[in-house]
């Protein structure tokens, strides 16, 4: 694979072809989540949940190109990889080392998982925290946290080398947003009205349309993590659908159970839970233990769920429970579950290799203390040079008027047009009186 | 019999209807409106259009009290919706003629909030 010639004869067409449909795939999963999150605020804070999704679009792909995914899969030095790739160096039409698509897909396919889980993090501090900083917090975030997560988990890192078993971001992705979210909840601090007012979901329409946005996009997140249109691809691709509908019928079940009625804002909730819980699980596990898995998982992620409200910590879209409790579940039953005779790589413990869950499990306690301790130490950092959050007042009018000047449900009545292409006398005046 | 009519920030609801509770006034309306003061407008901007929005989202609070409660509700919203900003909204007290409970047709004062004693009559 070393020379040209040797290497473009080893480009797979359909690999190829599936993996450019699957990058698109992640790519649309900002999207829904932005919608999911959208709705999950209050209406005055629509649009700027919904644009951090956007901003994390536009700073995590640019960050990714020029050094992201160098830190993360230029060489195997435990820590960190190198800068061969920066600027995307050597990044062409030949394949990526070890696979059979174009580098520059694989590239393509990286840079959507570090937008959606930058992208993710927003969650912990929707609602109050300053456009303009969360922005930076993201460019830094997505090189500081994700690029070496990823690094140790897919790009020859240390757990990657130890026998870390991770088929599409359990490490990076899941645990990566979940715990990060935690410590900028706590860094940022609670929304003004945190625990003492309801602050309600404005549309679980908007949930449950992004939640099954997410999971449609999360077919080509965990089905393209094989790289190819092979057997751990196709057994990823199906597990995504099982999975989460176990979580969905053990959620309704719990729900029934506390509650006395099915909730559709548990249902979406249960959608993500599922979904994150295999992905890192998807190519390793049979179809019934993944099955299997959809029940497990949702147990400690509808605890974690009911818990954090009752607390002081404002971590307000639940990243938490939703993908670092998830995310750690599902790749702590990999050293359960895997299966060799499915994955053709590793046995767990059930199967006879109990030093696999031990490999499992030093990631789940490494990266929780990595993606926590850095992303505390950022924003104490940033919140040092520049005020993360605004005033109360402004909190109080909302943050899609204070950061963006638009609404997401204007109307426009009672609005005078002060600035067209042929400004009126008669506006201007208006505004001086003001 | 009077009734009581406010429009204040959306922030100060909360705090105004857990005080109307503890004091013995659980009956109320509330409805979101816009409407236009000396608060100064909203400048947003859509594509290329830049407008200023001088409707502003209020709540408005409609309660009707006896006569000798109206000080205490008055007193009771100007407390908690005062910030000391323009745009804190205007409250109105207006005659009330007659009033009728619809499910027993029972009219009066009596059927306008659960006093502590109209309570043991439920």
């Amino acid at each position: 694979m070393t020379t040209l010639t040797a290497a473009a004869e080893e480009i797979n067409s359909g690999d190829t072809a599936w993996m450019l449909v699957a990058t698109a795939l992640v790519l649309l999963m900002t999207i829904g989540l932005g919608l999911f999150y959208a709705g999950l605020v209050r209406s005055k804070n629509t649009l700027n949940t919904f644009m951090m999704c956007v901003g994390a679009i536009a700073v995590a792909a640019i960050t990714w190109a020029l050094v992201g995914y160098s830190l993360a899969f230029d060489g195997d030095a435990k820590l960190i990889g190198g800068l061969g790739h920066a600027f995307l160096s050597d990044v062409g039409f030949t394949p990526r080392d070890g696979t059979t698509i174009p580098h520059l897909v694989f590239f393509a396919f990286q840079a959507t998982f570090c937008i959606i889980t930058t992208a993710l993090v927003s969650g912990a501090v929707v609602e109050r925290m300053r456009f303009g900083p969360f922005l930076i917090f993201a460019a830094l975030w997505s090189v500081l946290v994700y690029a070496v997560l990823a690094h140790w988990a897919f790009g020859g890192g240390w757990l990657q080398a130890q026998g870390t078993l991770d088929f599409a971001g359990g490490v990076p992705v899941e645990m990566g947003s979940g715990f990060s979210a935690l410590a900028a909840a706590l860094v940022v601090g609670a929304r003004k009205d945190y625990g003492r007012q309801a602050l309600l979901p404005h549309n679980a329409m908007y949930v449950l349309l992004g939640a099954g946005l997410l999971w449609f996009g999360w077919f080509g997140f965990n089905g393209g993590s094989g790289f190819t249109t092979g057997d751990a691809s196709v057994l990823a691709f199906t597990n995504t659908l099982l999975t989460p509908a176990c979580t969905l019928l053990v959620w309704f079940i719990l729900d029934l159970v506390r509650n006395r009625q099915i909730t559709a804002i548990g249902a979406a909730t249960a959608i993500i839970v599922g979904c994150v819980g295999i992905t890192p699980a998807g190519g390793f596990i049979s179809p019934i233990w993944a099955m299997v898995l959809g029940v497990v998982v949702a147990f400690p992620c509808y605890a974690v769920v009911a818990w954090r409200p009752r607390t002081r910590v404002d971590e307000t879209l639940d990243v938490l429970a939703a993908h670092g409790v998830a995310g750690l579940t599902g790749i702590v039953f990999i050293g359960f579950a895997a299966q060799q005779e499915w994955n053709g790589v590793a046995d767990g413990l059930f199967y006879g290799d109990a030093g696999q869950l031990g490999s499992q499990l030093v990631a789940a306690l490494a990266t929780p203390v990595y993606a926590f301790g850095m992303t505390y130490i950022l924003l104490r950092v940033l919140g040092a040079l520049m005020p993360l959050r605004g005033s109360a007042t402004e909190e109080a009018i909302g943050m899609d008027i204070i950061h963006h000047g638009e609404e997401a449900y204007a109307s426009g009545e009672g609005a005078i047009l002060i600035r067209a292409d042929a400004p009126s006398d008669g506006a201007a005046r208006v505004r001086e009186k003001v | 019999m009077k009734m009581v009519i406010a429009y204040i920030r959306h922030e100060a609801f909360e705090p105004i209807r857990a005080d109307l509770l503890v004091k013995g006034f659980p009956s109320l309306s509330v409805s979101e409106v816009k409407g236009s003061g000396r608060q100064r407008g909203i400048t947003e901007r859509y594509r290329g259009a830049e407008l200023t929005n001088y409707l502003r989202p209020k709540v408005k609070i409609e309660c009707v009290v006896a006569g000798g409660d109206v000080r205490l509700v008055v007193d009771t919203i100007l407390k908690h919706a005062r910030t000391g900003g323009v745009g804190d909204g205007k409250v109105f007290v207006l005659p009330v003629e007659e009033a009728y409970r619809v499910r027993t047709g029972e009219a009066g004062e009596e059927i306008l909030q659960s006093h502590p004693d109209a309570a043991s009559n439920a």
